[in-house]
């Protein structure tokens, strides 16, 4: 007797959302296990950091506020693993789309509101979007491979931010902390509810969704996305441009990526720092991970992540036990995802062997 | 191999296989006597390189038993180990060889056979190996790096690996998909010698006429079952083409051809860019309006680079291609298609469709920029629907509609949905690259017609294949590549398969009797 696989001919919606949530619900039952050696009660442990996330009004922000970036950094690696891009440098071009904001909104321009808020989000979208636009032509160009390029360039971008917060960007009135001049007030993101940290970069992530989603299914570019993605040869003989939809490709993604970044210094910290991120840019790659690249699933994936964050700090003030834990669920939801999605390509076959 | 009764070699009894709800052998028995060959014959999917696969022990079956001679006769093999298949003495030379490129023939041929340790001792491996070449006539450069050896000899270095294993029972699938003639008959030749010495053979095709040529009995396989068994001397060729198929094949005729203006014309054209074997050399032609071409020669001598350039993946390095006498500058598939250049590429499924993506998807694939199929960058779902859903009619391909995965799709619907995609537009010049290959003889016949319909309107047509039977159904004119140079060998009419197989081989002289 013995187990086989087999390919799957199709792998229905059902079952790829089954394999999303099970990963999710794997990943919370793992985690019990270490929560139990810190002496915690897991059910104690998880109810707490259901009430952290979702408890109240004010912790419905927190998590929406934290699951912003993370809807913005999702959507970037799952449009460009659509494509067969290995964008993992969406940490670096969070930071590079910050800067830009900075730059931009920090009295270069003197507009209202309503042009300076536009202009800085599209400052910060093609500066990120120029940080995958280059490694995607050098790989174009000599080959070079695209997750060495991108995964270094985060040390490099987020070193050249700490350098400039030191130095020439340093904010004289910031009583000598490494931070850059504040944005002007115009080109701050306008909160969504008073008093709460929500602001209005959720709305434009929600908007990036539905936009890719209808892009992938609607339009001519999402088609040729697709084509190259699934099948490149195939593409280029039936004539698309395939290094041109790739580094289109590029620009959406780092694009998004840079928006993430504009959206942390106009709608939550006001300034640049080389702490702004506390790597959305890696969760990201989880949350579009566990959406299964969805659009609109990274949506549901980057709530449950920031969820995990923030009802894990606030169970660990509770309790006593480290926010670690909500490393540890998010690690382990990516690798059950990983495993789940080996079943979405094979089934597990229970075999009577013959007698020989 | 010492005196060789009539005997038994190998004997599969009543094997059954099922993948899913397709059964792929249905109670297939076959034997096997010393020193015969038997010819497996049957379309692609109709179970062939299943049934090998069972007895070779990649795959376990679900009913029946394999029987391999051994010293109390036949014994039964056990199932799911080809460590045990070589033990017993089956040894198999598969389509796509399995040698070591960067080790020399010698060193291929010892692979596996002895311990780490003792793998200094060549002197005694090397002194078999050379009496087995004498007994068997596979000459072979034994301390040639595989990588500098021709296809031919890498086919000779598999089936000494398998001799040097002392096979029983040689196994060949497809062995001459890669061959000239003359290579294939000079594998004939080595073949009827190995089985007067005892060697039983089977030997894998869908090639009727090397099957008669090759082949003591002839076995064959229709939809998982064996649809009968003949005596090679006494069967006839139609005969076994309507058992492979389960019903008479209509033989595609052709009128003859009414040559018109030169729609595409290579001029001098060399192409050096990409791999080496798209590299041309100086070539010089022209297709007609109402004529198809027929471009032999053996694989890898140049058809992959005149492919690339009338697809449009492609520009001259030297020369000049000229579309319409307009000459071609830049690579643009697009621009090709939009002008009236059908194309069907060598590799189907490879290059011919995303097979993630719907019938209907990969049926606009190539026009989708047109306003055939969008405006302004929206896709025009509709008008795509629509086209997929006469073309399923049209061309009859078989699958669950329009939205199904080209995935799901065998490789003869594959093939008439590119068809459907290129012909469709009513195209000027068609580039058909391996337009049959691994097709079954029902799905060849329609492809074929299709072709000459096309040409009847008037369309240039050339024809690139490896299947010389296919090429003389097809072709008006032929034109031979070797090594990057293209031979103009003149109307259909007065050609035989010897003189396109030296030209293939590469024989100047023949070439220069035909220039004049």
């Amino acid at each position: 007797m013995s187990f086989r696989l087999e390919m799957r001919e199709n792998a229905s919606v059902g079952l790829r959302l089954g394999v999303s949530l099970g990963a999710g619900i794997v990943a919370l039952l793992l985690v019990a296990i270490p929560v139990l050696f810190a002496g915690g009660s897991p059910l104690t442990a998880y109810g707490l950091m259901v009430q952290g996330a979702f408890g109240s009004m004010f912790a419905l922000s927190e998590t929406l506020n934290r699951a912003t970036p993370l809807i913005l950094t999702g959507l970037a690696a799952a449009v460009a693993f659509r494509a067969k891009l290995w964008n993992i440098g969406a940490e670096g071009q969070l930071y590079i789309g910050a800067l830009a904001a900075v730059l931009v909104g920090s009295g270069l321009l003197q507009m209202p509101p309503a042009l300076l808020i536009p202009t800085v989000m599209i400052a910060g979208f093609l500066a990120g979007g120029m940080m995958m636009v280059i490694p995607t032509l050098i790989k174009q160009r000599f080959g070079a491979d695209e997750v060495v390029i991108t995964l270094l360039l985060n040390f490099i971008v987020i070193l050249f931010v700490q350098m400039l917060v030191e130095g020439p960007l340093k904010d004289p009135l910031a009583m000598g902390w490494p931070q850059s001049v504040p944005l002007l007030a115009e080109a701050k993101l306008p909160k969504l509810l008073p008093r709460l940290r929500m602001h209005w970069g959720l709305i434009t992530g929600v908007v990036a969704a539905i936009v890719l989603w209808v892009m992938v299914r609607k339009t001519v570019l999402g088609f040729e996305i697709r084509a190259v993605g699934e099948n490149k040869a195939a593409a280029r003989f039936a004539g698309i441009p395939v290094d041109k939809t790739m580094l289109k490709v590029a620009l959406i993604s780092g694009g998004l990526a840079g928006l993430a970044g504009v959206g942390e210094v106009a709608g939550v910290k006001g300034y640049l720092s080389a702490d702004l991120s506390p790597g959305f840019g890696y969760s990201g790659i989880v949350v579009a991970m566990l959406a299964g690249l969805s659009p609109i699933g990274t949506v549901i994936a980057a709530i449950f992540i920031a969820a995990v964050f923030v009802g894990a700090d606030s169970m660990s003030r509770a309790t006593g036990i480290s926010n670690y834990v909500a490393d540890l669920v998010v690690a382990l939801s990516l690798l059950c995802v990983l495993v789940g999605s080996f079943f979405l390509r094979f089934r597990l076959r229970y075999d009577r062997k013959l007698e020989a | 191999m010492t005196d060789i009764p009539a005997s038994a070699l190998l004997s599969l009894e009543n094997i059954t296989k099922r993948f899913g709800p397709l059964v792929a052998n249905d109670g297939i028995s076959l034997s096997l006597q010393r020193g015969e060959i038997l010819a497996l014959l049957g379309e692609n999917g109709a179970g062939k390189t299943t049934l090998m696969n069972i007895l070779f022990g990649h795959y376990v079956q679900d009913e029946g038993v394999v029987r391999v001679a051994g010293k109390n006769g036949l014994e039964t093999l056990p199932s799911g180990s080809p460590g045990a298949a070589l033990a017993a003495g089956v040894g198999m030379v598969h389509q796509h060889f399995t040698l070591a490129e960067n080790l020399s023939g010698l060193a291929n041929i010892r692979l596996g056979t002895e311990a780490l340790l003792s793998l200094g001792r060549a002197s005694a491996a090397r002194r078999k190996i050379e009496q087995i070449i004498a007994e068997s006539g596979l000459t072979v450069d034994l301390d040639r790096r595989v990588a500098d050896l021709t296809v031919g000899e890498k086919q000779r270095v598999e089936i000494l690996k398998a001799l040097y294993r002392d096979a029983k029972v040689l196994i060949l699938d497809e062995p001459t998909a890669v061959l000239t003639p003359q290579e294939a008959d000079g594998l004939f030749v080595v073949l009827r010698r190995l089985a007067a010495n005892g060697l039983g053979v089977i030997f894998i095709s869908h090639k009727l006429g090397e099957v008669l040529a090759i082949s003591n009995r002839i076995l064959v396989l229709r939809a998982g079952r064996k649809a009968g068994e003949l005596v090679s001397a006494t069967a006839d060729r139609r005969a076994i083409a309507d058992l492979m198929v389960g019903k008479a094949v209509a033989e595609v005729t052709r009128a003859p051809a009414k040559p018109g203006a030169a729609l595409m014309a290579f001029d001098k054209v060399s192409l050096r860019q990409g791999a080496s074997r798209q590299s041309l050399r100086k070539v010089s032609f022209e297709l007609r309006a109402g004529e198809i071409v027929g471009l032999a020669g053996v694989s890898g001598n140049g058809q992959a680079g005149i492919a690339a350039l009338i697809s449009g993946l492609a520009v001259p390095s030297e020369g000049e291609l000229l579309l319409y006498g307009k000459p071609i500058h830049r690579a643009d598939p697009r621009a090709l298609v939009a002008a009236g250049v059908a194309r069907m590429p060598e590799d189907r499924q490879h290059d011919g469709v995303v097979g993630t993506m719907s019938v209907a998807d990969n049926i606009a694939i190539e026009e989708v920029r047109s306003p055939a199929f969008s405006r302004s960058g929206w896709l025009d779902r509709k008008a795509m629907r629509a086209r997929a859903q006469s073309a399923i009619a049209a061309y009859d391909v078989r699958c669950l509609g329009p939205d199904a995965e080209a995935r799901l799709l065998s490789g003869g619907n594959v093939q008439k949905l590119i068809l459907a995609r290129v012909l469709e537009r009513e195209p000027r010049v068609i580039l058909a690259n391996q337009p049959t290959r691994g097709l079954d003889v029902g799905a060849q016949a329609e492809v074929h017609r299709r072709i000459i319909a096309a040409r009847d309107r008037g369309a240039a047509v050339m024809v690139i294949s490896e299947d010389l039977d296919e090429l003389f159904a097809l072709s008006d004119r032929f034109l031979v590549a070797h090594e990057g140079e293209i031979t103009d060998a003149g109307p259909a009419e007065g050609l035989d398969r010897s003189t396109i197989g030296l030209l293939m081989a590469g024989h100047s002289a023949a070439a220069e009797g035909l220039a004049s």
